[in-house]
């Protein structure tokens, strides 16, 4: 007898052919819920003899498959560790040379630009005293403890730059930068902003261009003090501070960059306030009077 | 007759049996990623080569899996497939992995998938799987492409990041439609895709 029997294990519906239907025609169950039956009504185990809905077998089942996925997946996490680390090193150096606008990254290899121009990655302490000196390219991972301050010192055409890490939140996730100051520790030379997952075409705006330029030549100090930047929508006039247009559409984001800046920047007050400390005596004078010239025309 | 079933399984996900504008599957991610057409198209992309693979080995599977846990059988692939490709992504094409940042995790919640899996992959061999993976990822590529597409060059002008809309149209008063930027836009261009569809396809419409 060549045909055989079928049950719909779902509603009961029986159906004679060589192989189960593709759809139950009655509750329209798929294949799989279909069971071989003899003449007498009674299940028919496959071949095998296994019974694939026994609790034995679905135990057995889900344990090697779950095996067998974190097996793989800590296979894979392992090999390409390393070569990972080393996309985010390079990625991070690329985002502090990314803050100078003086330096060209378009096709150029990173690791070694930065390893040309930032000369010192410096520890501060809370009073803006620096305590470790470190080598920028052999600790560059290295963690800042509690009441520490990292600041990377760049070295760009002759004239140094201090580099501030930033970190704040946006409307989505988090959102990071680094800003760029000139040697009065004052004016900004450039930034760097970058997002895990701000809105496309309205809150990612933060990383372009046109934004970031907007802060280039900003002033982070008035009067002496450390005042942050704003960021205002058009027409809005900040008091007392430096400020720098919104995104339209990108309210939260703008808002958390100005946060961000405060927050990130205020613990380096006292290290900006210090001009006149490791830059050599001819540096100094110059420094010394941008900061005058500037602190006049705010007054 | 076994080429036009094989033809049938990759093209008619295109047309007549789209995941996104028939099957209406994977609405949500169309929203995320379709504000600029870069996204789209990484997004896109990447959805095809999961559904193709998750496709295959569901389907060389599928005789073993026990019914009653088939969905989280199936949960399981999805998610170590997404996993491995993220992190082969973050390996050797970071950028890449940074521009999709939460998009490839977000697939695996991505509709399509688990509704292939369960729909065709658990009842059809490997081969006709891997082709139907590959029509529905297309499938749903292409409906990413086309909205991507009108709220890029609507809502900002721009199309991959390059000014389309010349200048001279701003100085005399146009003005990008910021509505375009919005989520909800996603939803009202997926629903003219759909009214455009079922004009051309009279036999879709239901009565």
């Amino acid at each position: 007898m060549a045909t055989k029997k079928y049950r719909c294990k779902v509603c009961g519906y029986i159906h004679e052919g060589d192989k189960a239907p593709e759809k139950c025609p009655v509750c329209q169950a798929p294949a799989s819920e279909f069971e071989l039956i003899d003449d007498n009504g009674k299940a028919i185990t496959d071949k095998k003899g296994i019974n694939k809905n026994s609790n034995a077998y679905i135990l057995a089942y889900t344990t090697i498959i779950v095996v067998v996925v974190a097996l793989l997946l800590s296979i894979t996490s392992g090999a390409l560790k390393a070569r990972q680390n080393a996309n985010v090193e390079l990625d991070k150096k690329k985002q502090i040379l990314s803050s100078l606008p003086a330096v060209v990254l378009e096709g150029a290899d990173a690791a070694q630009i930065y390893a040309e121009n930032i000369k010192h990655i410096y520890v501060l302490d809370q009073n803006g005293e620096i305590k470790k000196d470190l080598d920028p390219v052999g600790d560059f991972n290295y963690a800042a403890g509690e009441n520490e301050l990292l600041i990377y010192m760049a070295e760009i055409n002759q004239e140094t730059k201090w580099i501030i890490p930033m970190n704040g939140k946006g409307l989505w996730g988090a959102i990071w930068g680094y800003i760029a100051l000139d040697d009065d520790r004052n004016t900004v030379n450039g930034v760097f902003f970058s997002h895990a997952s701000e809105t496309p075409g309205l809150g990612a705006n933060i990383t372009t261009t046109a934004f970031r330029s907007q802060f280039e030549g900003k002033h982070l100090m008035q009067n002496g003090s450390f005042a942050s930047i704003a960021v205002m929508k058009a027409g809005q006039i900040a008091a007392g501070q430096d400020q720098v247009d919104a995104l339209s559409g990108g309210t939260i984001t703008s808002k958390g960059v100005e946060t961000m800046l405060r927050t990130s920047i205020a613990p380096y007050e006292p290290f900006l306030k210090k001009v006149e400390t490791i830059v050599n005596n001819n540096q100094t004078e110059t420094a010394e009077e941008t900061v005058a010239e500037e602190g006049g025309t705010t007054l | 007759m076994k080429s036009d079933k094989f033809k049938e399984t990759l093209l008619g996900p295109l047309n007549k049996n789209n995941p996104v504008v028939v099957q209406v599957l994977g609405i949500c991610s169309a929203l995320a990623v379709t504000v600029q057409l870069k996204p789209a198209l990484v997004m896109g992309l990447s959805v095809t080569i999961i559904v193709a693979l998750a496709n295959v080995i569901i389907s060389l599977l599928r005789n073993t899996i026990p019914n009653s846990v088939r969905i989280i059988v199936q949960l399981v692939v999805v998610a170590a497939v997404v996993t491995v490709v993220s992190e082969v992504l973050k390996a050797f094409a970071y950028d890449v992995s940074v521009q999709l940042s939460v998009y490839i995790g977000l697939i695996i919640t991505n509709c399509i998938l688990m509704g292939r899996l369960e729909a065709f992959a658990m009842s059809n061999k490997p081969l006709d799987s891997l082709l139907d993976g590959l029509g529905n990822g297309i499938g749903y590529a292409w409906i990413l492409i086309v909205v991507a597409f009108f709220r890029e060059l609507l809502g900002s002008g721009k199309l991959l990041g390059f000014q389309i809309i010349p200048e001279s149209f701003y100085e005399a008063g146009y003005v990008d439609n910021g509505l375009m930027m919005m989520p909800s836009m996603a939803l009202i261009l997926v629903a003219c895709i759909i009214w455009v569809h079922r004009y051309i396809n009279k036999d879709l419409q239901e009565k």
